[in-house]
Formats: structure tokens, C-alpha cells, sequence
């Protein structure tokens, strides 16, 4: 018998991350840039909230007198800082100097990923501590506190409020981010800008901001899902490496939800699923099966890309201009 | 006091093409920015005199006669990949699926030396290795240029999630022949009686491979700058419509320059498994069929220009390796001293091809 109550929540578990990034990359590509730096981007998230924590834990006497407030304040903020300023480096360099968005993403992927993986694998040495491991256990309790009916209400608890604060609030930023999108002003201007900016251009809306400002929040989005991973997922230790191709994953997943961060939610869900299906399904002493089923979400994208250029429907399309650098003066 | 409006404070127009040496002096400018970045934040994390620094860092590569081979080594792969992406990236095709088409190109090598080895001659095992990762890399390249031409799919895009497809079939197959069993890995593949394994050239393991991707640069050039093919594949990048108007068959050319991409990323596979490494892991092309994208782009896809990028690449990440050897750091210092000249570079083309004109005083 398949085991739902289990699997469901370490489905989610495994589907935040994707969830943020994909809101995160979603935005970034409706303003017609097409992050490839999400990956690096969702390290650096994940290593400044660790180097955050670790700072403030350090400068505790004792790891219980720890202020759940500041515990998670600190790391959120220093998250926020490091991926906003991941997304600022990639906008200075493609939309104020125009570089090429490819070179310049995959440039930020490599350097996000050193960057972690560096300060991840030095950060004791840097610092000089007297402990063995970066294992934030104190600050993860923290961001790990559950409703505090959650124990109580049977199955239903478990499926649903068994989760870190972060799970609800990356649902809560992928509907907001929905609905600004579908409904808004400000959406219908940024869908303008990643459609045909030199309409847009025409029309007034001030295109350099609306890109920079859906880039860099978008970053921010993404940065939290490796924040989410470290200190939720992982109950925070740093493993080097160990976010793997997570970032990418979180990059088709925006295919596979054709740029709509509401069908995210579910589909981060049906990502996560498939990236932990082989624990649930009873393939004996096979284990090679298991990476043909981590390959599963990549040939579901692939698939939904292939059917969405065939189908040719307008709605469903990439942004138009996605990838391109936007030059006033060049006809 | 009837002040008229103002226009902005500057605005950006594009250049005249700039002579070479003009833009080689930005390109080197920048290049010197990036160390200097880079110098000071080694010297804040190691706290080490700057000119020991350096030191380390020219030891990484020319340090032993070891470390310069496995220099060489590197930098042949690197720019073998940086190769193949060229014509595709001049043609405008972003392909970043390198990675997935070395994969592949690894993944049939190592089948045809397990599968194969012992039941047919050696040189014949060699013929059919070569065949098969290079057939495997063009039509791992050839799939997405395949949608791409009929119902224009976004290549990036796919071309990326065939990176993750290829890892995942290695995966799958290490698991599958891993030796000794449960030990999740492959080893060295028929050590003993070394079917399948390239010959060696003179004494040296790695001059083999050395050769072949020069050679390789060579007739690249040659493909790219005097051929009716190079000509074509430029002509489709600048502008599909003229291509089409001037009777070229657009498809044809995507479809046949993503397959030479495709082919020699399967033979940089092939170099890495059955030349060198002997062996099959998921992380065997390293992350060059990222890199390899960074290196062409700076080149501007010229294939000389790419020994140069290259090798400042493969430099810099030996002897950033070394420093962090040195110190107890993580290696990945390499990566982000390397990453921090590639945004230099990337950034210095705006120099190269706008200027920025001032808003003039109005009389």
C-alpha cells in the first residue's frame, strides 16, 4: 500500500525550494530576462542566511538562549541581502550594460555555487571556531516551530500544518505573485516589458526599472528557497553541494507551469513527489530505477516545451523577448 | 529664469567598430581590474604578502612537470568543448546542453569498452568507440535543434533539460555496471587488459589528447571562417529573414551545425573516458559544458581567441586551487575568482561596442 500520510509532507519538503525559485524565476522572465544564475542565486540565498546564523549563534553564551525573533530575523535578512545583491550584479551587467543574458546567468550560477560551496566548506577555518561542523540546529528550531495544533489534529495535521513558516509564506508569495501578475497594472506593465519592451518603451513605462525591480525581487524569492532548504530541509546543516541541481529543476519547473507561479504550487509538489518516488516504490534491490526517475521531471519539461511550440498558443508562449537585451536606439 | 526642459544626463549611443587594439586595451584593462578584485580578497581571506600570492598562483600551472600537463590536459578540454559550442553560438542557437552532449559522448564510450571488450580485435574497438561517441554527442545535439527548426522551440531552455536526462542515464547505467557490486561506482574500466583505452603518444598520458583538440582548433577556424558552411551558419545568426531570402535552408543548417556541436562534445567524452580518466562518473565533464559557453562568448567565437580565454581560465583555477590548498580553503575559491574576471570581461564589451555621451551645456 502506498504510504500517503508519509509521502505527502516530504513531497512538500522537497517542493518549497522549487516552489520559490520558480516564482522567483517566473517573475525574472515575464520582465524578459532569463536568469540562468537562479541556481547560484538560490546557493547564495541558502550560505549568507548560513553565515547569519552562524554569527549570531556564535555570539550566544549557550545555543537555547537563543531569541526565535532575532534567530529568524537575522538569517532571513542576511538571505535577502545576498540573493537581492545576486540579482542587482545580473542587472547591472545585462540590462545597464547589455550583456549578453546566457554568459552573464550561467557566469552567476558558477560563481553562486563556488561562493557557497567556498564560505560553506571554510567558513570555520575563516572564523577561527572551535566547532567541527556548521550545523545550525538552534536557529532551525526556529524555523521549524509548527502551528501548535499541528500534533494534534490526526492526519489532516500532518498533511497540512506539519510544515515551517516558510512553506506557507512561499504558497502565500507564489498566489500574491499571481495575482499582481494576471490582475494588476504594475503585472500588465512587466508582461509589456518582457512582451516587446520597445512597445512598452513607447508607451512610457520606464523599462530598465521594471526589469531591475522583477529581477532583483525575483532573486530575493529564489534566495529564500535555499534559505527554506538549509534551515528546514536540511535542519540546518551545511553539506557542500548537497542543494544539487535543485536550481535547475526550479528553472523547468517554470516551463512546466508555462510561466504561471499559482500552478507552481502544485506542480512544485508533483516535482518534489517524483524526485523522492523511488523511496516509496517498491523496486527491491533495483536501485538503478531511481535514476531514471529523477530524470522523470526533466523529460516531463522537456515534453510540456515541445507541446507548448507546437500547440502555438498565444497565452502559453514564452515571453517574447526572453533572453534579449533591450536597446532604445537600436532598430 | 526660463529654464527649458533638459534631456537626460547621458544617454548611451553605439560605436563605430572600434580598431582591434582599442578594444584588446579595454579587454586587457578590464582583465587587470579582475586580478586586482581578485588579489584583494585573496590577501583579506589568506592575510598572505600579495606577491606570494602570485607566486602560488603561477606554481599551480608550471610548478612541476606534472601540474603543467594536467594544465594542458584541462585546457584541451575545456577549449574542446568551447569548440564545439562556437558555431552554434555564432549562428545564434544557445546551446548550453554541452554538458549533456559530453555526457552522452562519455556514456557510449564506456558502454562500447564494457560491452565490447574481449570479443572484438582492439583497433576495431577503438573504430566502433570513436564512432559511437561522436554519432552519440551529434544526436544528442541534433534533438533540440530538431524542434527548434520545425516548431522553434526554445533552445536554451531544452538544451538544458538534455543536460539532466544525459546525467541521469549515466547514473543509471554506473549503477547498473558498477564494479565491485554495491559500491555505487565504476572503476577503472578493463584494467588489466586495456581494450578500448586510446593509445598512449609518446610519454606522455595526456599529449594525445593534447593534439587532437589542436588540430581540432585548426580545422575549426578553417570551417568557421573560409567554408560555405561557416559562411552559412554566420549568415543565419545575423539575420534568419536575409538567410532564407538569399536561399539558404535555415533548418538544414541548424540541424547540421547543432550535430557538428553535438559531435565534438561526444568526442571530448570520448578523449575524457577512453584517453585519460578510464572511467565513468556523473561529474566527469566538470561543469565544462557551462564554462566552455563563458570561454567561446568571450572569444567572440573566435577559435584562436578561445586557446586564450581558455587557457586564462584553466590558469586561474589551478592556481587558485593551489591557494586554497596552501591555506586549508575550499577549492571552489577557484570558481569565484574565476567567475569574478568573466563579469569583468562580460561587462567591459559594453565599452567596446557604446559610449556614453554627456548631455552638452546649452549656449
Amino acid at each position: 500500500m502506498f504510504d500517503f500520510v508519509s509521502f505527502i509532507p516530504r513531497a512538500v519538503g522537497q517542493s518549497i525550494p522549487l516552489l520559490l525559485g520558480s516564482t522567483g524565476e517566473t517573475l525574472t522572465e515575464k520582465s524578459g530576462n532569463l536568469n540562468l544564475g537562479i541556481p547560484g542565486i538560490m546557493y547564495v540565498g541558502a550560505i549568507s542566511g548560513v553565515i547569519g546564523a552562524f554569527f549570531y549563534e556564535q555570539s550566544l553564551p549557550s545555543p537555547d538562549s537563543i531569541n526565535p525573533v532575532l534567530g529568524i530575523l537575522i538569517p532571513l535578512c542576511c538571505s535577502l541581502l545576498g540573493s537581492f545583491l545576486m540579482g542587482l550584479l545580473y542587472c547591472f551587467l545585462t540590462v545597464t550594460l547589455r550583456a549578453n543574458q546566457n554568459v552573464t546567468g550561467l557566469a552567476l550560477t558558477t560563481f553562486g555555487v563556488g561562493f557557497g560551496n567556498f564560505f560553506g566548506g571554510s567558513l570555520i577555518k575563516l572564523t577561527g571556531s572551535s566547532v567541527p561542523s556548521i550545523a545550525l540546529s538552534a536557529t532551525s528550531k526556529c524555523f521549524r516551530m509548527k502551528l501548535p495544533f499541528a500534533g494534534s489534529t490526526g492526519v489532516v495535521g500532518k498533511l497540512l500544518f506539519s510544515y515551517g513558516f516558510l512553506a506557507y509564506l512561499a504558497i502565500v508569495i507564489a498566489l500574491v505573485s499571481a495575482h499582481v501578475l494576471k490582475r494588476t497594472r504594475i503585472g500588465l506593465h512587466l508582461r509589456a516589458v518582457g512582451e516587446n519592451p520597445a512597445t512598452a518603451d513607447a508607451a512610457g513605462i520606464n523599462v530598465a526599472r521594471y526589469k531591475y525591480f522583477a529581477t532583483c525581487i525575483g532573486s530575493m524569492i529564489a534566495g529564500l528557497g535555499g534559505l527554506y532548504y538549509i534551515m528546514d530541509y536540511a535542519s540546518g546543516v551545511w553539506s557542500n553541494d548537497a542543494f544539487g541541481d535543485r536550481g535547475w529543476l526550479a528553472i523547468a519547473l517554470v516551463i512546466f507551469t508555462i510561466w504561471r507561479p499559482n500552478v507552481g504550487i502544485l506542480a512544485s509538489i508533483l516535482f518534489g513527489g517524483l524526485y523522492i518516488l523511488y523511496l516509496y516504490i517498491p523496486t527491491g534491490t533495483d536501485m538503478a530505477i531511481k535514476e531514471i526517475y529523477k530524470m522523470l521531471p526533466y523529460l516531463v519539461t522537456i515534453l510540456v516545451l515541445i507541446l507548448i511550440s507546437l500547440r502555438k498558443k498565444r497565452e502559453n508562449q514564452p515571453p517574447a523577448s526572453l533572453g534579449l537585451s533591450y536597446f532604445r536606439e537600436e532598430r | 529664469m526660463n529654464k527649458t526642459k533638459h534631456g537626460p544626463l547621458a544617454h548611451i549611443v553605439k560605436r563605430p567598430a572600434m580598431s582591434w587594439y582599442q578594444a584588446m586595451a579595454i579587454r586587457a584593462a578590464a582583465i587587470l581590474l579582475a586580478a586586482l578584485v581578485c588579489a584583494v580578497i585573496t590577501v583579506v581571506l589568506t592575510s598572505q604578502n600579495p606577491l606570494a600570492i602570485f607566486k602560488t598562483i603561477f606554481e599551480g600551472s608550471f610548478g612541476s612537470q606534472r601540474r603543467f600537463w594536467v594544465m594542458m590536459q584541462n585546457l584541451a578540454m575545456l577549449l574542446c568543448v568551447a569548440l564545439a559550442m562556437a558555431p552554434a553560438f555564432r549562428m545564434r542557437f544557445w546551446n548550453i546542453g554541452g554538458e549533456g552532449q559530453i555526457m552522452i559522448g562519455v556514456l557510449a564510450t564506456a558502454a562500447c569498452m564494457i560491452t565490447l571488450s574481449g570479443k572484438i580485435p582492439n583497433a576495431l574497438l577503438i573504430v566502433i568507440e570513436i564512432v559511437s561517441a561522436i554519432l552519440a554527442g551529434a544526436v544528442w545535439g541534433a534533438i533540440p535543434a530538431f524542434f527548434k527548426a520545425k516548431w522553434d522551440t526554445n533552445e536554451t531552455l531544452f538544451t538544458l533539460m538534455m543536460n539532466y536526462v544525459a546525467t541521469q542515464l549515466v547514473a543509471y547505467f554506473i549503477i547498473i555496471w558498477e564494479s565491485p557490486k554495491g559500491s555505487g561506482k565504476v572503476g577503472i574500466i578493463n584494467q588489466k587488459s586495456q581494450a578500448g583505452w586510446l593509445p598512449q603518444v609518446g610519454s606522455q598520458k595526456y599529449l594525445l589528447s593534447v593534439l587532437v583538440v589542436a588540430v581540432l582548433t585548426v580545422i575549426m577556424y578553417i570551417y568557421m571562417r573560409y567554408t560555405k558552411h561557416g559562411y552559412e551558419l554566420t549568415v543565419v545568426g545575423e539575420s534568419e529573414r536575409t538567410a532564407r531570402y538569399v536561399g539558404i535552408k535555415v533548418s538544414r543548417v541548424i540541424l547540421r551545425t547543432m550535430m557538428l556541436s553535438g559531435a565534438v562534445c561526444g568526442l571530448c567524452g570520448l578523449l575524457m573516458v577512453a584517453g585519460t580518466d578510464h572511467t565513468i562518473t556523473t561529474t566527469l565533464s566538470g561543469g565544462r559544458g557551462f564554462t566552455a559557453v563563458m570561454v567561446a562568448w568571450m572569444a567572440k567565437f573566435n577559435p584562436i581567441g578561445m586557446i586564450f580565454t581558455s587557457f586564462l581560465l584553466v590558469f586561474l583555477q589551478k592556481g587558485a586551487g593551489e591557494i586554497a590548498t596552501n591555506f586549508g580553503l575550499n577549492q571552489s575559491f577557484s570558481d569565484i575568482l574565476s567567475s569574478i574576471i568573466i563579469f569583468f570581461l562580460i561587462g567591459c564589451e559594453f565599452f567596446i561596442q557604446y559610449k556614453i555621451v554627456f548631455r552638452k551645456e546649452e549656449k
